[in-house]
């Protein structure tokens, strides 16, 4: 199996290592050729989701990216992923790839003062470490998202078909449930 | 570890490989946000003007800051002059999203740096050595960039700290177990922070590079020499046209590996900063705060 892993800025590392010790072959993709390439899986990181968007339109991948996403390749996103693949953002005056039919919160816990870890239960399993850095939830899902995740009512992780987004960072914990999952996902 | 230093470091990984650019406005914040900045230092005066300008030179007016966090969705930073814990206070109440205690500023302390542990919001800072990265660190720095020396538009100094701060890492991997108590003397900072350079071959929190980059060839530069990230200070808005600027710098950093994308993003960026090199100014800002 291979994954690429969105490397246009962010924590792109730490998801390659999580990959690693599941002994995934992961790759980073900076740039339109590589996102071209072979791949069973595509992992967009945390970062700066404004940051990301531009650079995927200056490097003129956002389309291809958005095509790949539509026709079925198994996606993550964390954080600032599932920014990008939200098709609405509630706060902020526009959204980005639109591919998954929920409406997020940016910033949705204030500055980094807001930043906290806690511990939660993914897909009804026991407790993990969520991290959530200047993060968003969200707010709103379509009838074809599942609710994977809440934290104190809020949603902070879901799946639609092939695309599975938390707003917390699994790559920052040693803890390799959600990856476990992502692979079960591109498995299935 | 303490969470909230464990958090304010994970911050800082977020920012990974890209750019963080001063403003001075609310109107050039946006212009950086729109150009691909993943963070922006909020400050009155960009250091090639404090250079000009002489005198002493302070925190922003906290109005400014509240403007430049109201008109950006990313992360803001300000600067605190070496020591001066009440500045970082009052940031701390604005709740900044990072404080750079910056040898820009006028030192406010000829010895003591803030004791960075004291406060829940993350401190950057500045070093050219490896001894004075993780002095820093040991205060509670959770981010750590090369000094550089910022306003000159040269980026020899950057460049001079950052193979500096890599070579002693080396250094530092090469030694026995049993030799680095006496390597923590002689750097005069904590053995289990030495020990973890001497595990990890890296610091142990994200390290940019800043002071002196003009170009995306400079920042491209940089990051090829090992940093996580790059500080654009006055080589954006000092420049002819700072929306291109930026957005060519942020790709360069994104790609620099790639020499074919350096090439396109360099092509007619309009006039550069009018350098000043380490010769021809009086005052050396990176020997400030050891």
């Amino acid at each position: 199996m291979r994954i690429g892993v969105l490397a246009l800025q962010g924590a792109f590392i730490e998801h390659q290592k999580m990959l690693e010790k599941l002994g995934v072959d992961a790759f980073t993709i900076r740039n339109l050729k590589e996102l071209n390439q072979e791949m069973d899986g595509i992992i967009l990181p945390g970062g700066e989701s404004t940051v990301m968007y531009k650079l995927l339109k200056d490097l003129n991948m956002e389309k291809i990216l958005k095509e790949k996403i539509t026709r079925g390749l198994p996606t993550m996103g964390t954080c600032a992923g599932l920014l990008l693949l939200a098709k609405n953002i509630h706060n902020y005056d526009t959204s980005f790839l639109q591919t998954m039919d929920i409406t997020a919160k940016k910033n949705a816990y204030g500055k980094q003062l807001g930043s906290f870890r806690t511990l939660g239960k993914f897909n009804n399993q026991e407790n993990i470490p969520f991290v959530f850095i200047r993060a968003p939830y969200i707010e709103n899902c379509g009838k074809d998202v599942k609710v994977l995740a809440e934290v104190d009512g809020k949603i902070v992780a879901v799946r639609e078909n092939n695309q599975l987004a938390t707003a917390f960072h699994p790559e920052l914990t040693n803890d390799l449930t959600i990856h476990k999952y992502f692979l079960d996902m591109i498995k299935k | 570890m303490n969470e909230r230093y464990q958090l304010n470091k994970e911050l800082a990984q977020m920012l990974k490989g890209g750019v963080i650019m001063d403003v001075t406005n609310a109107e050039q914040a946006k212009i950086a946000q729109e150009a691909g900045a993943c963070a922006v230092m909020a400050l009155e005066r960009i250091p090639a003007d404090i250079r000009a300008a002489g005198g002493v030179s302070r925190m922003s007016d906290p109005k400014l800051v509240k403007e430049i966090q109201a008109a950006v969705t990313i992360p803001v930073m300000a600067k605190v002059r070496i020591g001066h814990f009440v500045e970082a206070q009052i940031l701390e109440a604005l709740e900044i999203d990072y404080i750079d205690e910056s040898e820009v500023l006028s030192p406010a302390d000829n010895i003591y740096h803030i004791d960075k542990t004291k406060f829940d919001v993350p401190f950057v800072c500045g070093a050219k050595n490896l001894g004075e990265a993780l002095r820093r660190i040991s205060e509670g720095a959770a981010m750590i960039r090369t000094k550089g020396e910022p306003g000159t538009g040269d980026v020899v100094q950057a460049v001079t700290h950052m193979r500096l701060i890599q070579g002693e890492i080396r250094n530092v991997q090469s030694l026995r177990e049993d030799e680095l108590f006496n390597k923590a003397k002689e750097l005069s900072v904590p053995h289990d922070l030495l020990k973890y350079v001497h595990e990890f071959g890296k610091l142990p929190v994200v390290n940019f590079a800043a002071g002196g980059v003009a170009t995306p060839a400079d920042a491209a530069l940089m990051m090829q020499l090992g940093a996580e990230g790059v500080f654009v200070g006055s080589g954006i808005f000092k420049s002819g046209d700072p929306a291109k600027r930026a957005a060519a710098i942020v790709k360069a950093v994104t790609n620099f590996n790639d020499p074919k994308v350096l090439a396109k993003v360099s092509e007619n960026l309009g006039e550069a900063m009018v350098g000043i090199n380490e010769q021809e100014i009086d005052l050396l800002m990176a020997e400030r705060g050891k």
